[in-house]
């Protein structure tokens, strides 16, 4: 495996550990930590943060009861929660996303394929299948687009991105990823921009009319 | 305005036993934190008494920190009472060479609130898988301890308006736009303590992936 050369920014490692980050994105966050140490340490980093604030926040009288229900519930049979390990090119929360299932993908057409693996009001992500050569669809920014190789590679002009690697997306960045030759190109892509099912396909050929 | 209880019983004693390393390490050193002790007895011994101190010295603290993170006040005490069992209940994933008791329990409890306001899990990486015949490597433990509490006293050497910003950073009242813009945001207290965690991380790793 290549190493990874293009990591998460600060801001958005400290916005994951503190909770705040969308949906869509704490799940390339997630997934990037999974495969980089170096981005893991830095949330842990943060969680230190949070753990001294936490220390230094004043006791407040708790009720009366609380602590003995606590003590007695210590036996209780506990709810146990799916892990969900990597599995092949996903990363566990991919794996946890998909429920643990096989991506259902959609053709988009010239080949590439997605599938949606969240959506709320702030944020949605997909899994984009994008074959060897081809460009990468939807590429406008609205807002932030977090964009994960899973495998494969592409390029643009701003670098390559290999497997682990997190393109960071903004209005100022205008640009055509176009998937390397070799094996095609998977991407987990995030996006804060709605979902504009309608304008996905002509706006996904438009760069290969441009050549 | 924030007030400070520092309690000193948490300043581990630098002097006494000597630091022994590698194989005479014990599971639990007397020089740990008291934090950290306690929660390496649940971890271990699953110690009920040391857990009842953990509660003690934990709960009271969250009550304030999770209202102040977005909880109302009628469900502190049942986010308290999540965040304690799962303390409980997961405590084999604590893992002190990478994690202070505090880091550890502030992260459970921002999970814990999220998922009740999303009513939806909040996605999570893969865990490390501890290598079960790895000795516990005391100088790694007390190194932690002693970044995060420099990183406290960091905190409260912040001016009054930096404070702010940090504590909302930290529970949950900024987003991650306004995180960027922050001018005063001070995130390069905490590059130390990255320092020691990757190295500690690149430790753990080797042999383990390549």
């Amino acid at each position: 495996m290549t190493a990874i050369t293009h990591h998460i920014p600060d801001h958005l490692l400290a916005s994951y550990a503190a909770g705040t980050l969308p949906h869509a994105f704490a799940l390339v966050v997630a997934s990037h930590i999974s495969m980089c140490n170096d981005c893991r340490a830095a949330v842990a980093a943060h969680q230190a943060v949070g753990g001294a604030i936490l220390e230094a926040t004043s006791a407040s009288p708790l009720s009366s009861g609380l602590r003995a229900s606590v003590l007695a519930q210590l036996d209780a049979p506990a709810r146990a929660e799916p892990i969900y390990d990597r599995s092949g090119i996903y990363p566990g929360p991919v794996v946890a996303a998909l429920q643990g299932q096989q991506p259902k993908w959609k053709a988009l057409g010239m080949g590439v394929r997605q599938t949606i693996l969240t959506a709320d009001a702030e944020s949605n992500a997909r899994l984009l299948f994008i074959p060897a050569g081809q460009a990468v669809p939807d590429h406008s920014h609205n807002g932030l687009e977090l964009t994960m190789v899973l495998q494969g590679s592409f390029s643009d002009s701003t670098g390559r991105f290999g497997i682990g690697d997190v393109e960071i997306g903004d209005e100022d960045l205008d640009h055509t990823p176009t998937a390397d030759p070799g094996d095609p190109c998977i991407c987990l892509a995030a996006t804060d921009a709605p979902l504009r099912f309608k304008a996905l396909i002509p706006r996904l050929l438009q760069p290969l009319f441009r050549i | 305005m924030m007030t400070f209880d520092i309690d000193i019983s948490h300043r581990r004693a630098l002097t006494g036993r000597p630091r022994h390393e590698g194989k005479d390490v014990s599971k639990v050193q007397s020089n740990y934190s008291e934090q950290t002790k306690w929660m390496l007895r649940v971890k271990i011994d699953r110690d009920r008494a040391a857990f009842a101190a953990l509660f003690d010295h934990f709960a009271p603290r969250l009550k304030g920190f999770v209202i102040r993170g977005g909880t109302p006040a009628a469900q502190a005490e049942e986010v308290i009472q999540d965040v304690m069992l799962t303390v409980w209940r997961k405590a084999e994933q604590f893992d002190p060479h990478r994690a202070q008791v505090s880091a550890w329990i502030y992260q459970i409890a921002r999970h814990r609130q999220i998922d009740i306001a999303r009513k939806e899990a909040r996605p999570v990486p893969e865990e490390l898988k501890e290598d079960p015949g790895a000795e516990a490597d005391a100088s790694q433990i007390l190194a932690i301890e002693q970044e995060s509490e420099h990183l406290k006293q960091a905190l409260q050497r912040l001016s009054e308006d930096q404070r702010v910003i940090v504590e909302k950073a930290y529970l949950g009242e900024l987003t991650h736009q306004e995180i960027q813009t922050q001018t005063g945001l001070p995130l390069g207290t905490i590059k130390s303590r990255i320092r020691l965690g990757l190295e500690r991380l690149r430790h753990d790793l080797k042999g383990l992936r390549s």
